[in-house]
């Protein structure tokens, strides 16, 4: 169990990671309310990355690197 | 009238810093850990924003908009992938694993804390003397930006020499006071005067050109700029745009004075919050600073003489006062980033060299003396070196960020797979340098792989070399595994 939650915030922390930069709008150009829609996605990812951050400060801190965390829940 | 209005300012901040540095020394007892470390016992400001202006302060006001001006805002997504994520998840990966360990065994350097647990002095050196290798062209550049920077503001009325003189006469006053508490607090006005401007900067060039819209409307008039509303160019391709998020990300985690700050919070609520609240406050810095580059270029703006845009745009747009505050501002962020660096760099000398190698059994406040004394030939040979600013040197402190890279994933297999041996890490450490030190100096090694650069492969190759080597060793007896594993970690 603690090592599937493991690998799941590992995924999720690729995840966020990879799509910082979103690849599908490569090469688009459109612009809304005034900056790249590209950069908005970028703006709002940093921001849901924060809030993935913040719950896995409550809910997974210290898994993988604390024996006890990630067995108990 | 504009310079004496930056000269004053300069002069204020470094007042009030020397102010902020003797309350900072009055609190301070006369040891080593304390001196390096503030004793482990930063809150959360403090934490956040000493190394966010650790990190960020001279290269997000000068480097970034110069980047974003020529290349376009893609450098944004850089950034906030390389600072936002991935030094956010190695905060948690390396760092709260380091701050855990550095809790139980006190140690106050990433080599003393690899030397304990593979038992081994010439590890701990390894490690140290690495780190100064890079870091000590570094400082070097910091200190020619510095002099530079004050000679071109004065119109040559400060020479280069005397410049960067005072201002390394500065600086060991300063750290040799003040020491890590003070420093942190420093830092923590400063990153909050870093946002507060940027964000007052980014509002009046809007104001003036008249808002959002018609700033970036001006990217797609210009042939120059046609390009930048287009997410990639031919600059940013996919492997370069995560070549250098990666090997900057993993480099800043392993610089001396962003990896000695994993040690310093004073409970894991700490180092929760700071984790948590990083990429926005990554984000909140880059978005208006480059933008502002960005902006530059679509208004049409020259680079001019002193090759940053950031002051044109706000001698354009701002009045002088304003645009010489954030001027002032960013050389100050310059000194700072600086202090906290020749810190660090006396620490790795002072406990992983000089303690184990020349004078194995000091007490802590003789320690501290040489702390101190650390810091003052430390910064007195990177300004010697500065006068002459040789060209292996520069070239070095160029290539600082990806050289620390190389020693990131050999020490991240340290710290979470037990059949690491000695031998994998030394020859994973000793191996990926020789291959990026080699890539620079050697042109016959071509200086990127399909798109990739050659310190991502570099760091690719330490992991091999740390395998594979670890693989074919045995641990030795005296090795301390269990001290990484095996007990709890939990408070």
């Amino acid at each position: 169990m603690g090592r599937l939650k493991l690998v799941g915030w590992g995924i999720i922390g690729l995840v966020l990671a990879v799509f910082s930069i979103p690849w599908f709008l490569w090469g688009n150009e459109t612009v809304v309310a005034g900056l790249p829609i590209w950069l908005w996605w970028h703006v709002g990812w940093m921001v849901l990355t924060a809030v993935v951050f913040w719950i896995f400060t409550k809910r997974a801190w210290g898994i993988g690197i604390d024996p006890d965390v990630g067995d108990s829940t | 009238m504009t310079l004496s209005i930056q000269l004053g300012i300069i002069v204020g901040y470094l007042l009030l810093a020397l102010v902020v540095g003797l309350l900072a020394y009055r609190l301070t007892e006369r040891t080593a850990e304390d001196f390096y470390l503030a004793s482990r016992t930063v809150g959360t400001v403090v934490l956040l924003f000493t190394t966010f202006a650790t990190l960020l302060s001279a290269f997000t006001f000068f480097a970034g908009p110069n980047m974003a001006y020529e290349w376009g805002p893609e450098w944004i997504l850089v950034m906030g992938l390389m600072d936002g994520i991935i030094f956010a998840i190695l905060w948690y990966v390396i760092g709260y694993k380091q701050w855990l360990l550095g809790q139980r065994y006190d140690y106050v350097t990433l080599g003393e804390m690899l030397g304990d647990r593979f038992a081994s002095r010439r590890l701990r050196g390894l490690v140290a003397g690495i780190s100064l290798v890079w870091l000590f062209p570094y400082v070097m550049l910091q200190q020619v930006g510095a002099g530079t920077a004050l000679e071109a503001l004065t119109d040559g009325a400060v020479p280069y020499a005397i410049g960067a003189g005072l201002i390394t006469l500065f600086m060991i006053l300063y750290v040799v006071v003040a020491g890590f508490r003070g420093i942190a607090w420093t830092d923590t006005l400063q990153g909050a005067f870093m946002l507060v401007t940027t964000w007052l900067a980014f509002g009046w060039v809007l104001v003036a050109v008249g808002g959002l819209e018609t700033a970036t409307g001006t990217l797609g008039d210009s042939p120059a700029t046609a390009g930048f509303l287009a997410l990639g160019s031919a600059n940013y391709t996919p492997q370069w745009m995560l070549s250098t998020a990666i090997t900057i990300g993993f480099g800043v985690a392993m610089f001396p004075q962003v990896n000695q700050r994993f040690f310093v919070a004073s409970s894991k609520r700490v180092v929760k919050r700071s984790f948590a609240l990083w990429p926005i406050l990554c984000v909140l810095l880059f978005v208006p600073s480059f933008l502002l580059g960005v902006w530059a270029q679509g208004l049409g703006l020259e680079m001019g003489e002193s090759g940053n845009i950031l002051p044109v745009i706000l001698n354009e747009y701002t009045p002088v006062w304003f645009a010489a505050i954030v001027i002032a501002g960013a050389m100050a962020a310059m000194m700072s980033s600086s202090d906290s660096m020749l810190l660090s760099g006396s620490s790795y000398f002072t406990r992983d060299l000089y303690r184990p190698f020349v004078e194995a059994d000091l007490s802590d406040r003789r320690e501290d003396l040489i702390a101190r004394a650390g810091v003052v030939c430390f910064a007195v040979a990177t300004f010697l070196a500065s006068l002459y600013n040789p060209a292996t040197l520069f070239e070095l402190g160029d290539a600082a960020f990806s050289g620390f890279a190389q020693l990131a994933l050999p020490i991240v297999l340290a710290l979470y797979w037990r059949g690491t041996t000695r031998s994998g890490l030394i020859a994973g450490i000793c191996g990926s340098q020789a291959f990026y030190l080699s890539s620079l100096f050697f042109p016959i090694l071509p200086g990127s792989y399909a798109g990739w650069t050659s310190g991502v492969v570099g760091m690719l190759l330490g992991v091999v070399l740390t395998v594979v080597i670890s693989w074919a060793t045995t641990s030795v007896v005296e090795d301390r595994r269990s001290r990484y594993f095996d007990s709890s970690m939990g408070d």
